[in-house]
């Protein structure tokens, strides 16, 4: 396998115009005779479908919510970046192509940054079109706010809801399309397999949640938007619901896997209350713009947070990071808050928090200006917690909340599968090691509405494929797998329950491959979760059985990929030996604590290679090279 | 704390269903009422009996999968708040409570707390949108929008979609979810074109998935985890009627093509 980026050539400002040039089209009228199989309906996924459908494809739409509207796109809360420089204050194109680089710490691939950040202006123009609500300024134009690591105001915002105010605008062009007749919308039905015809991405296997009928269904390409993997570490911002198995299952034929080890660490999380908690909450981005972060200066200091006065107080990123303050990337306030907490210093029940202090702006602002801000953010932090934020400071720590890795894709978004397409956070990204807030929402759009509709016409057009249909060998091969597979898991009926292995497995992966990691414990975690492993095809209890709705068999199912999927990343990260971003290897790491990079020998991606069951899969390398943003220490004092 | 649970059984959407007891013995105030039934199922599995099925995804209160009757009240006693959110500090020591699934025509139950919400999509698809092809849009400030309209459109355009309002609704009505979407794409400059017959048609899929009318009542309003105004369905039925009288057929000779 190789691994053919397919970047276009020509001055980075003109390779997706020239790629736009290159690439064949296909007749209008052609076009419907053309299938496509969109899974998820994110904001990468439910855009793909739609936009395939206007463009007069004929989509086969799947999501495992009871309606497209639900997937975790939605819960994204404080906004979508996009150069429109409406503020005057000095952005553009390439400022945002430059800070999404450096945001990434270089581990990105330039040419894709720029193409996300040109089409950034786009996508706005698009979802205000569709009716999101956008914050508004007095005189009617678009309001803006700063996120982290960007010196301008760029941030496009709906309350604290941006996510789901872009994912509704995308969830109803796409019941635009189900309504018109381009769009067949299977909800209840999750992705269980992948079709391989004479090696090409030809369909897909699902299974039916209500009722466990298990169908494979036949089109001319693939495409996976199927988001994040974060729930590999049981504990993390994602929904319950959010799993890696349909990308997992197309590693399985041949699709490489990007740098799995590049997780997103949030640092502003509601910190864990007890056992049974079952997720995290975050508390948006958008926060520190008006919150001040803190800790006692004095270990151990138990005090309320009003009687530690100011000058017992330590600004950490304000101190350590005075040109960006609050406001440092994601990676960097993660580990600052772990430093603090680990020299014994943090706050709340076990020592794991730091306070997210608002005193100062509603001093400044007044109450009203912030709760305009803020307000469900409040509340919601208020509903979980039983403390008024108005009145005392938050205490945040960071959680899982977003993978940068993925499914590895070319600059066409095609995996190493030949019409296996992989859109959103389900691919390995244009975020390189850490992703800058407000950079999600923006990529998943991007590849939905103005990326992928174009490539895959080109795709299309220059395949030759067979007539294929679900009773092709290869299609009835992978049925009886599933089917195999499920009828084990049920027949087990041992005495740990899914969600045990699924909270060990968490443990392992947040222990040792986490905020912080290093040569022992990664060894060390990649022979634990291979015994977690084993035990759970020999112990776990899945009750029920699979012609009816069962969550623990869809659990089940899920965890068992995760177990897989959680030493992969334990392995990334052993191999990857330099920090980078949210990666970060203890053994890497400069006098002042920062991640310290190894250019020489790590300026690449990693992409991993399944070489069948029980066997160590193979590490291929796209170098990267960065031709206009010169990869430097990054600094954010 | 503990806390007695009588909780509506019912394997598929054909089946008799019935409630049944349980009781959960250690429950930490700072549990999430579903962490609560995350316990109970934990247990129940492990006692060799089917967990509860209910849905949920996000946790957080805004994907709006969650959602089922606690003691009559749909999303339990707290305003403003889906189930997932409600935490169990609001409950006493040897509470007992009644959790049913939503009931409406239109919900058929499918298993224990879920049902089947889909009616709410094909209101969706039958005009709540604006028809904006991607490509097509003009600057995203080419048309001023008054602060005022966006955030009155960002008020209604906040439902999830979880159903509590049908469920709450004597009629089993979905006014309050259709007039949402009608109230918030009718309040921009950009949702004018297609706003009437949008609220034609969305009403008119209303009452063929069989749910109610609206009576005025306004428990839908009482408990909406968003708290959205039935001044929506106000709104609603003045575009309805508006519609009624305005709405031409399509110009047969193709128009301006």
């Amino acid at each position: 396998m190789k691994l053919e980026s397919r970047v276009p050539a020509g001055p980075i400002e003109k390779k997706w115009d020239n790629c736009r040039f290159e690439m064949k089209l296909v007749n209008p009228a052609n076009k419907r005779k053309y299938s496509v199989i969109v899974v998820g309906t994110g904001l990468a996924g439910g855009a793909a479908a739609a936009t395939l459908g206007e463009l007069g494809y004929n989509v086969h739409c799947f999501c495992h919510h009871d309606s497209p509207r639900r997937a975790h796109s939605i819960a994204a809360q404080g906004g979508i970046n996009a150069a429109k420089n409406y503020c005057n204050d000095g952005d553009s194109v390439y400022r945002l192509f430059y800070d999404t680089v450096k945001g990434g710490d270089f581990r990105a691939r330039e040419a894709n940054v720029y193409r996300l950040a040109q089409i950034s202006v786009n996508i706005i123009d698009q979802c205000v079109a569709q009716g999101v609500p956008f914050a508004r300024e007095y005189g009617g134009t678009l309001a803006n706010r700063s996120f982290g690591g960007a010196q301008v105001s760029r941030t496009f915002y709906a309350r604290g809801q941006t996510g789901q105010q872009l994912l509704l605008g995308a969830y109803q062009a796409l019941e635009r399309q189900i309504d018109a007749g381009s769009v067949t919308m299977y909800p209840r039905r999750e992705m269980l397999d992948l079709i391989i015809v004479n090696g090409a991405a030809r369909g897909v296997v699902t299974r039916d949640m209500t009722t466990g009928a298990v169908d494979a269904t036949i089109a001319d390409a693939v495409v996976l938007g199927t988001g994040g993997y974060g729930n590999v570490f049981y504990l993390s911002t994602n929904a319950r619901n959010s799993n890696a198995t349909a990308i997992w299952r197309a590693y399985k034929h041949g699709a490489a896997f990007g740098n799995p080890c590049f997780t997103q660490i949030h640092p502003t999380c509601i910190p864990v209350s007890g056992d049974y908690q079952s997720k995290l909450t975050l508390m948006s981005e958008s926060l520190r713009n008006d919150g001040r972060i803190w800790v006692p200066l004095k270990k151990g200091d138990s005090r309320p947070p009003a009687q530690i006065p100011e000058a017992e107080r330590d600004y950490y990123l304000e101190r350590r990071y005075p040109s960006f303050g609050n406001l440092v990337p994601r990676d960097v306030a993660s580990r600052a808050a772990k430093q603090a907490c680990d020299e014994g210093r943090g706050v709340g029940p076990g020592g794991y928090g730091v306070y997210l202090d608002f005193a100062a702006s509603i001093h400044r602002l007044g109450a009203h200006t912030i709760k305009e801000r803020y307000g469900n953010l409040f509340e919601m932090y208020d509903r979980i917690t039983g403390e008024d934020p108005y009145s005392v400071p938050m205490r945040i720590y960071p959680a899982v909340h977003y993978t940068m890795g993925g499914l590895w894709v070319d600059y066409r978004l095609m995996s190493t599968v030949p019409g296996l397409f992989v859109i959103g956070e389900a691919n390995f990204s244009d975020h390189g090691a850490n992703r800058l807030g407000a950079s999600a929402l923006m990529q998943g759009l991007a590849d939905g509405y103005f990326v992928l509709p174009y490539t895959i016409g080109d795709y299309l057009a220059n395949a030759k494929l067979e007539k294929a249909s679900p009773d092709h060998a290869g299609a009835k091969q992978v049925l009886a797998k599933v089917d195999t597979v499920t009828r084990k898991m049920l027949a087990i009926k041992g005495k740990r329950t899914v969600d045990s292995f699924h909270k060990a497995l968490g443990k392992l992966m947040w222990e040792y491959c986490g905020m912080a990691r290093n040569e022992k414990g990664l060894q060390f975690a990649i022979g634990k979760i291979a015994e977690l492993r084993e035990e759970f095809w020999k112990n776990v209890n899945v009750s029920g059985g699979n012609e009816e709705i069962n969550q623990a068999l869809e659990r089940g199912g899920r965890v068992a990929d995760f177990l897989e999927l959680g030493e992969l990343m334990c392995r990334d990260a052993l191999e990857r030996r330099e920090s980078c971003g949210g990666h970060f290897r203890e053994e890497w790491q400069t006098p002042e604590g920062e991640a310290q990079r190894d250019d020489e020998k790590f300026s690449h991606a990693a992409a991993w290679a399944f070489q069948g069951e029980g066997k160590t899969p193979g590490r291929l390398v796209e170098p990267l090279e960065f031709e206009y943003v010169h990869p430097s220490q990054r600094s954010y004092k | 704390m503990k806390i007695i649970l009588q909780v509506w059984r019912q394997k598929d959407r054909n089946a008799r269903g019935k409630l049944v007891r349980y009781e959960c013995p250690n429950v930490s105030e700072h549990m999430s009422f579903l962490e609560m039934l995350d316990v109970l199922n934990e247990d129940l599995t492990t006692k060799g009996e089917d967990p509860v099925a209910f849905e949920h995804d996000c946790r957080e209160g805004i994907c709006g999968s969650c959602g089922f009757m606690i003691n009559g009240v749909a999303h339990g006693p707290m305003p403003g708040t889906t189930v997932c959110q409600l935490h169990m500090r609001h409950f006493k020591d040897g509470d007992e409570l009644y959790l049913e699934p939503w009931r409406a025509k239109a919900f058929p139950v499918l298993r224990d707390l879920i049902v089947d919400r889909s009616a709410f999509d094909r209101i969706v698809a039958a005009g709540g949108f604006i028809s904006v092809p991607a490509g097509s849009a003009p600057d995203g400030n080419a048309i001023l929008v008054p602060k005022d309209a966006s955030d009155r459109a960002m008020d209604a355009a906040q439902c999830i979609g979880c159903g509590a309002c049908v469920a709450a609704c004597p009629n089993a009505s979905a006014s309050l979810f259709t007039s949402a979407k009608i109230s918030h794409l009718g309040l921009l400059p950009q949702g004018q074109p297609e706003r009437y017959e949008r609220a034609l048609n969305m009403v008119h899929q209303m009452s063929v998935e069989s749910f109610g009318a609206c009576g005025n009542i306004g428990e839908c309003e009482a408990v909406c985890p968003k708290r959205i105004s039935i001044e929506n369905i106000a709104r609603m039925h003045r575009d309805y009627m508006k519609a009624a009288w305005m709405v031409r057929p399509e110009v047969e000779t193709g128009g301006a093509g």
